[in-house]
């Protein structure tokens, strides 16, 4: 039975303990709010610009010198996933489980003979793919110091993505990263982004419109800018994602260090009792000896 | 006079969502006057201000570093990359900028002339930053 300093002891600490899980699950709520507000206010552009793109991409699809960004390379050989993770941990499963995907997603891929680049966005799935797969990892982009992620960001995601494939050193570009669906759900995705699915075209047709200055040249920067949006969409949803998690997984731990405490106390109490109750029967049964 | 809707978004806010009679935006080959009923037009945007006009006033200017609009008869839809109002732009940050850009476009003297283009363009944007910053 552990002696009744080193049970008090221990009850300090998981109280302890529970202060600081139940700070960190309120600072999570507050910041999940604000990233849920940024990544509200991102919706109308990418809305629209995918509206925009609907309408010139399916003119221009067809032709042979459309640009690399939309049809991609015409081979399908070299994949390249971005994988977008937090930056910190103590959030749950979320860093592990888009880990786990984007392992799965390697090991499909070279199954089928085809050769996989990385791109790391966030500390954490840096960390979590270098135990298997450091080889295939070209790059590491960490926002860690960073206190709010701003479009600059994903257009530097971006371009250095756009280099790659001027460089002619991938085929196929898919992003994973964790998609917000709602506080406590969030679940892994893959989107491909090169070549660039496209949109639906709306029923009242997009060859209506006049380009200036020519459908190509927009084209030409349309493509890069929605490449950026795209990042930035995943960068807030992992951002969101992570502070919900972050808030689900403390609430659990300061819910565990209380049901801790509760039964710590219980045997910190019977202890208590016993050595009492002890004592009493060494005294009574001393003053019966004489 | 007839009204339509006007959008400005940025990547990161929609700006402005309201009825105007008129805007005026810097395309990439000249200022573009846009009235309601005005034919459908995908059109590029180069660095310069955005004037929204609505009773005969022009009652908002906005400077964009560049972007997009889409033109239909009863809206405008103008997707900037970056959007300040002109009255809380930053001389010396336009100005800094300015020396960035200009810096990065000689830097790449010997490049091709595709690579250059988009630093070209992003010089003359911060060249139109400075100007429009000046004149408010």
């Amino acid at each position: 039975m552990p002696s009744l300093k080193s049970l008090r002891l221990r009850i300090n600490s998981v109280k302890s303990t529970r202060k600081i899980t139940q700070a960190m699950k309120m600072v999570a709520a507050a910041k999940l709010r604000r990233a849920q507000t940024q990544a509200e206010a991102a919706r109308p552009y990418a809305e629209r610009m995918e509206r925009m793109l609907a309408s010139l991409g399916a003119s221009i699809a067809g032709s042979p010198d459309a640009p690399k960004l939309l049809v991609g390379t015409g081979a399908d050989k070299v994949h390249l996933l971005v994988v977008v993770t937090a930056e910190r941990g103590l959030c749950g499963g979320f860093n592990t489980n888009v880990g786990r995907f984007a392992r799965a997603q390697v090991r499909a891929l070279e199954a089928e003979g085809k050769t996989v680049k990385i791109i790391t966005v966030g500390r954490k799935g840096a960390v979590y793919l270098k135990r298997e797969f450091a080889n295939r990892i070209v790059a590491e982009i960490s926002f860690a110091n960073k206190k709010r992620i701003g479009f600059e960001d994903a257009s530097e995601v971006s371009a250095k993505i756009s280099d790659m494939l001027d460089a002619g050193e991938f085929d196929v570009c898919t992003l994973i990263y964790n998609r917000f669906k709602n506080v406590i759900s969030q679940t892994p995705v893959g989107q491909q982004l090169i070549p660039a699915p496209l949109p639906e075209v709306a029923a009242d047709g997009g060859a209506l419109y006049e380009f200036e200055p020519t459908e190509e040249e927009i084209l030409a920067r349309l493509l890069p800018q929605n490449l950026g949006i795209q990042i930035y969409r995943a960068l807030l949803d992992n951002a969101a994602g992570f502070y919900g998690s972050q808030m689900t997984a403390m609430d659990n731990a300061t819910r565990n260090a209380g049901e801790m405490i509760n039964k710590l106390t219980l045997n910190y109490n019977r202890t208590r009792q016993a050595n009492i109750t002890r004592e009493l029967i060494e005294i009574i049964s001393g003053a019966e000896a004489l | 006079m007839a009204s339509f809707q006007l959008e400005l978004v940025s990547p990161e806010k929609l700006l402005l969502s309201r009825k105007v009679d008129m805007v005026v935006f810097p395309a990439a080959e000249g200022e573009m006057g846009v009235l309601a009923g005005h034919a459908p037009m995908i059109v590029s945007l180069r660095g310069g201000v955005i004037a929204v006009h609505e009773g005969g006033q022009v009652t908002e200017q906005l400077f964009v570093a560049g972007g997009f609009a889409e033109v239909a008869a009863d809206r405008v839809t103008i997707l900037a990359d970056e959007a300040t109002p002109l009255a809380s732009l930053s001389k010396s940050e336009a100005q800094s900028r300015l020396a960035e850009a200009e810096a990065a476009f000689a830097a790449a003297a010997n490049e091709a002339p595709e690579k250059r283009e988009p630093m070209m363009a992003r010089m003359l944007a911060a060249r139109a930053m400075v100007e429009a910053a000046a004149a408010a």
